[in-house]
């Protein structure tokens, strides 16, 4: 079972979190078929990818840069980067 | 006890303490500290089981937890493993596998038709004919399988603990504990784990005769035990590798859940039968295991021997036998006498024969070993004209080696074949992976410490973040101490490569030329190495077989991994104690109090109805009539309660939910329907407004967490100034619901509930009782309804005031399945029941909560405005003819129409209102859009007509839950 080094709360089991998979932006003015693939599509391929991760017991959410292949964390991402406007 | 040896050194015997037992009705003595198996030969019972599919005669292999053989059967547990389980006073133990009994099993027949069973014998005969398979199957099954199972155990559970450390040693050899204390010199804090109830591995029984180990025995074994830094566990199998060091240990109590920083493996390795004719036959052995019953169990293992070896192990093994009593007829080394060194000089002065570049070719015997056939052997065949027989009741195999690198396969270390020790070493091992020992090849006493120091330095280093250095190969040996060839091949078969399945090296060979050449087919088609030993004993020469069949190398042919745990682990360690926390309202004990029927909602546990569950019917009959003419009060506190604050929660409501929530006015609120990505319903409930920047929300009880973490993200992603407090467990909530509701709560309130200061949907806040609540006015259950939100630690006083009060309107507590007739009967759905995993808005009726033209933009807008026109199927509500009295239809019956499935009956109840059974149906286009009778095909399989008809059931302008009726008349 993997261990997190988690920023603010140290190292937790994975158990304690949620995966709420890879981070994505909906893309806001797309066509019938990219917006299809955005729905049904993710990212298969072992390499880099970012994902979301909550820890239940805080309600606290993270983003980590995960190496798929090797299954290890290479960083937490701050999450300024991942936010995007919705139209109001 | 015939066998029983005097006092050995290191014996792990208490003489003082004697214990009976029974093994297949006879009666036993042995002492405390004996496995069953070595108190059984200690009687001289060498027949300790029968195979899994011939029904062999077979005995002791190992005594190191892979006599798989030799495995018992108590009225309570079956499989039990009498090579390594403790003896205990009174066991009463059979045979496993035995059909009568084991002296006389009269399955011993089906090893007579073994020739007509070759490899795959019922994969390819017991498929056809196909109306046969179940009488095959049946036949099968009973021949199949070891131990029986006696279903009606009560459940017995072990607890799980858990345990941290820096560096967990496995195994407590020579090797572990040097690599044990040259990390605990360092700081670390150690764990040093063995399986065996005593440390030592093989220092306690294959060197125990040697003087300069003592000296290092005594030291390590004192220096771990006294260490601050070293916790050291015995009996503990390190049962599996799982991601970051988290290792789960197998004791008597139970399972340790490990978590390291680091491992070593420290596992040793395990000895390799020869394979020859008879080679299972009670009374053949590994050299290993007959010295572990000596020095362990005191327990001569035969009377006369003979060795057969390719390594100075098998030589010593010889010179401990004649120490332990035993009459050694010869030695028979597979190489050369020049490759012995000291240990050949040691047989000669005791006389002791030995043949060199000779084999056993067969061994013989009926139930036990009589003689042993030897001939030259060049190194791959054996020359069976020049064979010479040798009287013998013991033949030690040491032959060689497989490590035991399970842990290290599954941590994604990879092993290579070293062809100078003929063995697979480790080649490639992950961060915070280390191996010592023999395992890494590290066979004399020296490179065994040395090893040892070395793999602990490095963990430590590696722990400190200093600059690491591996050096896996420094100290390995030079010489091999397996054979690379320990096979003969006879014409008459019985030469077994896996003793778990009764594999012959036929079958193998038989298997690779079929076509099944690679290890992992070969494995799963004559599924050798899947018995209860997983391979302990077959998997090395499987390989070598298969790699000799095919021209291939060792490496190129690759080798299976053990998936974790690769040891077999009771039940009852596994499931640990029972860990199903179930939450509970205020009201619970009330609820309890008076008569309700608990039911499991998601976490919680809400009322399913309050009466005797012989009553069910009727019950919930009088609960539904009581909202629906008098009044009701029901324990919603189940449902998820968030507090949304700041000055952008109007903008995360719009952006989560379907409908804007953003200009909901001051005490109002708004049905909330949320949808995914795809546009699929994932939860509902109400938004209300209490403040121009503060919301409350409440979400059903199964998605409440979730929901609260959907509006968590949002505020991270959408860069929100929003927070959120979930109020689930902090306040109950109830909802009193019926004609009277107003009168009633009139008087306990100073909240004004006139029509026109707290109309249909208000939400209010003021105190009922004296208490501070939210009322919000829901149609709930289609009447005047008022659901009461309040601290958790006055729900109780509350609801018994209501109660109280009540009673002149008749009112009466109702639960989840008066609530859910109550609903239908409204048609309302139930979200993850009346929707399932792909239904939208628009096949759920609610096109009118999806605001296309209105929104710019809510999570799954786009996809529901592709949706909208492309429905396939939608919700439809339908009655039963009336005065129907057949076979009624169930949730989940299949609607059928014109011979295809169109869809599925999602709720159906009686309704008390109607007086007829109604439903909700999700109808496949174009039947839903059709005034057609449905057709739907219940458990009988007949067909069942339903009728069409429009929701809601029961009053269907709403008029009884936004007019107090009493008053409008």
């Amino acid at each position: 079972m993997k261990v997190f080094d988690c920023p603010v709360i140290g190292r937790r089991p994975i158990s304690e979190f949620d995966y709420v998979g890879e981070v994505r932006k909906p893309p806001m003015d797309a066509d019938e078929a990219s917006w299809a693939a955005y729905v049904f599509n993710r990212q298969g391929a072992p390499g880099l990818l970012r994902e979301w991760w909550y820890h239940r017991p805080t309600g606290r959410w993270y983003v980590m840069e995960r190496d798929t292949l090797k299954d290890e964390v290479v960083r937490f991402i701050d999450l300024e980067e991942v936010r995007y406007d919705i139209p109001a | 006890m015939t066998s029983r040896l005097d006092p050995q050194p290191l014996e792990w015997l208490d003489r003082s303490e004697t214990r009976s037992f029974e093994f297949e009705g006879q009666h036993y003595i042995g002492f405390a500290g004996d496995s069953i198996s070595s108190a059984l030969l200690a009687s001289g019972q060498t027949l300790l089981g029968r195979s899994f599919k011939y029904h062999r005669p077979r005995g002791a292999v190992t005594l190191a937890n892979h006599d798989v053989n030799a495995l018992f059967q108590s009225s309570e547990e079956p499989n039990i493993r009498g090579d390594v389980t403790p003896l205990a006073a009174g066991m009463q133990l059979t045979a496993c596998n035995v059909n009568g009994s084991l002296a006389k099993d009269r399955d011993q027949i089906i090893g007579k038709l073994s020739r007509f069973l070759p490899v795959g014998f019922y994969y390819k005969t017991f498929h056809k004919p196909k109306k046969f398979f179940p009488l095959w199957e049946r036949l099968i099954r009973e021949k199949a399988g070891l131990g029986r199972i006696d279903t009606g155990w009560s459940v017995r559970r072990k607890a799980k603990t858990y345990g941290f450390c820096d560096l967990l040693v496995i195994g407590a050899g020579a090797s572990g504990m040097q690599a044990a204390l040259s990390a605990a010199e360092q700081g670390l804090d150690v764990v040093l784990v063995d399986e065996n109830p005593q440390i030592g591995g093989s220092l306690d029984y294959q060197l125990v005769n040697e003087a300069s180990a003592a000296v290092v025995r005594a030291r390590l074994k004192h220096d771990v035990q006294n260490h601050t830094n070293i916790r050291v566990l015995p009996g503990h199998l390190a049962c599996g590798w799982y991601t970051d060091h988290y290792v789960p240990l197998l004791g008597p109590d139970g399972i340790i859940k490990m978590r390291a920083r680091a491992v070593i493996s420290a596992t040793g390795v395990m000895e390799q039968p020869a394979v020859f004719r008879n080679n299972d036959l009670p009374g053949v052995m590994m050299a290993s295991g007959a010295q572990r019953l000596v020095a362990r169990y005191a327990v001569k293992p035969g009377q006369r021997a003979v060795v057969l070896t390719a390594n100075s192990e098998g030589y010593r093994a010889a010179l401990d036998m004649v120490k332990a009593g035993v009459d050694v007829s010869a030695v028979i080394d597979m190489g050369s006498l020049a490759e012995r060194g000291v240990w050949a000089d040691e047989l000669n002065a005791l006389k002791i024969p030995v043949l060199e570049r000779h084999t056993v070719y067969e061994a013989q015997g009926k139930e036990q070993l009589k003689r042993v056939v030897v001939a030259p052997f060049d190194g791959d065949k054996c020359d069976s004209r020049d064979a010479r027989e040798f009287d013998a009741d013991l033949l030690l195999m040491s032959v060689g080696w497989a490590p035991a690198a399970q842990l290290l396969y599954q941590a994604g270390g990879r092993l290579a074949y070293d062809s100078t020790l003929e063995q697979l070493l480790p080649q490639e091992l992950p961060n915070g992976i280390f191996a010592c020992g023999r395992l890494n090849g590290a066979f004399t006493l020296e490179q065994r410490l040395a090893d040892g120091e070395r793999a602990g330095a490095e963990a430590a280093a590696f722990l400190k973040g200093e600059p690491l250095i591996p050096a896996l190969a420094a100290c390995r040996d030079t010489q091999a101490h397996s054979h690379p060839w320990p096979i003969v091949d006879h014409p008459k078969g019985k030469n077994f490569v896996d003793f778990d399945e009764d594999l012959q090296l036929k079958d193998l060979v038989n298997a690779a030329k079929e076509g099944f050449d690679n290890i992992e087919l070969m494995k799963r088609f004559s599924t050798v190495g899947m018995g209860p030993s997983q391979g302990k004993h077959a998997n090395m020469n499987g390989i070598r077989v298969l790699a000799a069949v095919t021209g291939r190398s060792i490496d190129q042919t690759g080798s299976t991994t053990a998936r974790p745990m690769f040891h077999p682990v009771p039940v009852q360690a596994l499931a640990g104690r029972r860990f199903r926390p179930e939450r509970l309202t205020a009201l619970h004990p009330w609820h309890l109090d008076n008569g309700a029927q608990m039911m499991e909602a998601g976490v919680w546990m809400r009322p399913e109805f309050y009466g005797r569950p012989e009553e069910r019917a009727q019950a919930i009959l009088r609960e539904v009539q009581a909202v629906r003419t008098g009044l009701g009060l029901i324990d919603v506190s189940t449902l998820g309660k968030i507090e949304v604050m700041g000055p952008d929660a109007g903008k995360l409501l719009d952006g989560t939910y379907t409908m804007r929530m953003s200009n909901i006015k001051l005490g109002m609120t708004r049905y909330a329907l949320m949808v995914d990505d795809s546009g699929v319903i994932v939860d509902d409930g109400i938004v209300g407004r209490i403040a121009e920047d503060r919301f409350y929300v409440t979400a059903t009880t199964s998605h409440a967490d979730a929901t609260f973490r959907t509006l968590s993200r949002h505020i991270v992603e959408w860069g929100l100034d929003v927070r959120l407090v979930n109020r689930t467990g902090t306040l109950a909530a109830m909802n009193l619901a019926g004609p009277h509701a107003r009168k009633l709560l009139k008087p306990l309130t100073d909240i004004d509930l006139s029509e026109d200061n707290f109309p249909y949907l208000g939400l209010q806040e003021g105190t009922l009782c004296g208490v501070p609540v939210r009322l919000i006015r829901v149609g709930f259950v289609g009447e005047l309804g008022y659901e009461i939100h309040l601290p958790v630690d006055a729900a109780l006083q509350v609801w018994n005031t209501l109660m109280e009060q009540g009673a002149e309107y008749g009112i009466r507590p109702f639960g989840v399945e008066a609530q859910r007739v109550l609903r239908l009967e409204k048609g309302h759905i139930i979200v993850g029941q009346d929707t399932d995993g792909l239904t939208n808005p628009f096949e759920a009726n609610m096109p009118w909560a999806v605001p296309l033209k209105t929104k710019p933009w809510f999570t799954g807008k786009p996809s529901l405005a592709l949706l909208k026109e492309r429905c396939q199927r939608s919700l439809r509500g339908f009655m039963l003819p009336q005065g129907y009295s057949g076979e009624l239809p169930k949730e989940c019956h299949l609607l059928i129409d014109n011979g295809d499935i169109a869809g599925r009956i999602t709720s159906i109840a009686y309704s008390p209102s109607l007086g007829r059974y109604i439903g909700l149906a999700m109808v496949d286009q174009p039947l839903a859009s059709s005034e057609r009778m449905f057709q739907v095909r219940v458990d009988s399989g007949a067909l069942v007509p339903l009728e069409p008809c429009s929701t809601p059931f029961y009053d269907a302008e709403g008029v009884r839950q936004t007019v107090d009726l009493t008053e409008v008349a």
